[in-house]
């Protein structure tokens, strides 16, 4: 057993699972976008808005963000742990990560329910 | 033919550096690229390399062969000149601490392998004779048992290259998966709860490079997805 404090999950079956299951909602999201695209070939700012506007659509976005920010953490930290030796730099690298998934997840939520 | 090898000697030379050796092959004839070492060896008996049996059944002499990973005893100089030029590459296996020219300490990986307790356990009384397998039980070990630990694959996967110590590696974890399926064990939950950290088993990014290399036709990356499945299944 080998101990880490800094991943996502309670384990590295957790971290496995989230990441797969993430990625599947990351998918099905972008296909749906694309599709909403390809459907409106004369897309007007008033269509953008309409689908964004719609609750359905702002709770699949929510999750979309916090997939987007769990399979990021993820992600990057396997890259950290892969790749980056010293722990000085890798906590580093952590950190900065860990401030734009927050920023992002903040910042989406403002957009997505702000004012 | 040119035979090119990796000669490093850590207390003479101060970094690795690769020679050359022009070895003639006896016409007709199809060597193993342990003979052709062999060959070397008479030339320079500087040349160090680890071999016993000579027909890939002890697992000692696994090396990096014209860049992949294999058994000089079994792996004919046909087989790894094809598609290249008639030159022969020989280096240690990758990403582990060289002794001297194409002997490693293959300590990092006998410890991992130590750590998946690769030894039958069971805590009920034994019977009078022996624990009985059904031949169905007993199939279930079948492209696991057959391993003889020569490393070719865990010094070919990347993810054993960066984490050695928390990674357990392809060759232990098909060890581990050997024990895990074998119904005289009963410590499968303890087995379990050791591999189911971030590092263990979930650093196999599914590269494959151990199938790809095992001399013995064996396939840890399947062997890691079962061990996968157990632990899901465990959990959900
Ligand atoms: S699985 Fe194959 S390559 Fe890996 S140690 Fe065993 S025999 Fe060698
Ligand atoms: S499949 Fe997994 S264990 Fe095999 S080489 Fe790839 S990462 Fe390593
Ligand atoms: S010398 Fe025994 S496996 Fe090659």
């Amino acid at each position: 057993m080998v101990a880490s404090i800094t991943n996502l999950g309670r384990s590295g079956l957790y971290d496995w699972v989230i990441q797969r299951l993430t990625a599947v909602i990351l998918a099905v999201y972008t296909l749906f976008l694309l599709g909403f695209v390809i459907a409106h070939p004369d897309l007007q700012y008033s269509d953008w808005q309409g689908l964004f506007s719609c609750t359905a659509m702002k709770i699949a976005s929510l999750l979309a963000l916090i997939s987007i920010c769990a399979h990021g953490w993820v992600g990057m930290w396997t890259i950290a742990t892969d790749y980056i030796k010293p722990t000085g730099i890798r906590f580093l690298f952590l950190l900065v990560t860990a401030a734009f998934v927050f920023v992002y997840l903040v910042w989406g939520i403002d957009i997505l329910w702000g004012a | 033919m040119l035979v090119s090898i990796y000669r490093y000697n850590p207390e003479a030379d101060e970094a690795p550096y690769m020679q050359d050796y022009e070895i003639s092959i006896p016409a007709g004839k199809d060597l193993m690229v342990l003979d052709v070492l062999n060959l070397v060896k008479e030339q320079d008996s500087s040349v160090s390399y680890r071999r016993s049996c000579r027909e890939g059944v002890c697992g000692s002499d696994g090396m990096n062969i014209n860049g992949k990973n294999g058994l000089a005893c079994i792996t004919p100089i046909s087989e790894a000149t094809k598609g290249k030029n008639d030159k022969l590459v020989l280096r240690p296996l990758p990403g582990m601490p060289v002794i001297r020219d194409l002997v490693i300490d293959m300590g990092l990986f006998y410890k991992q392998y130590e750590s998946i307790k690769p030894y039958l356990n069971n805590n009920t009384p034994a019977p009078a004779i022996e624990r009985l397998q059904s031949p169905e039980e007993r199939a279930k070990l079948d492209g696991l048992y057959e391993c003889i630990l020569c490393a070719c694959c865990s010094t070919s996967c990347p993810s054993f290259w960066w984490n050695p110590e928390k990674f357990v590696g392809p060759a232990g974890l098909l060890q581990a998966y050997r024990f895990l399926a074998d119904t005289r064990d009963t410590s499968t939950e303890e087995r379990l709860a050791e591999l189911d950290d971030p590092f263990s088993v979930f650093r196999c990014r599914g590269i494959m490079n151990c199938v790809n290399v095992c001399p013995k036709g064996l396939n840890p990356t399947r062997a890691i997805g079962h061990i996968r499945g157990m632990l899901l299944q465990r959990e959900i």
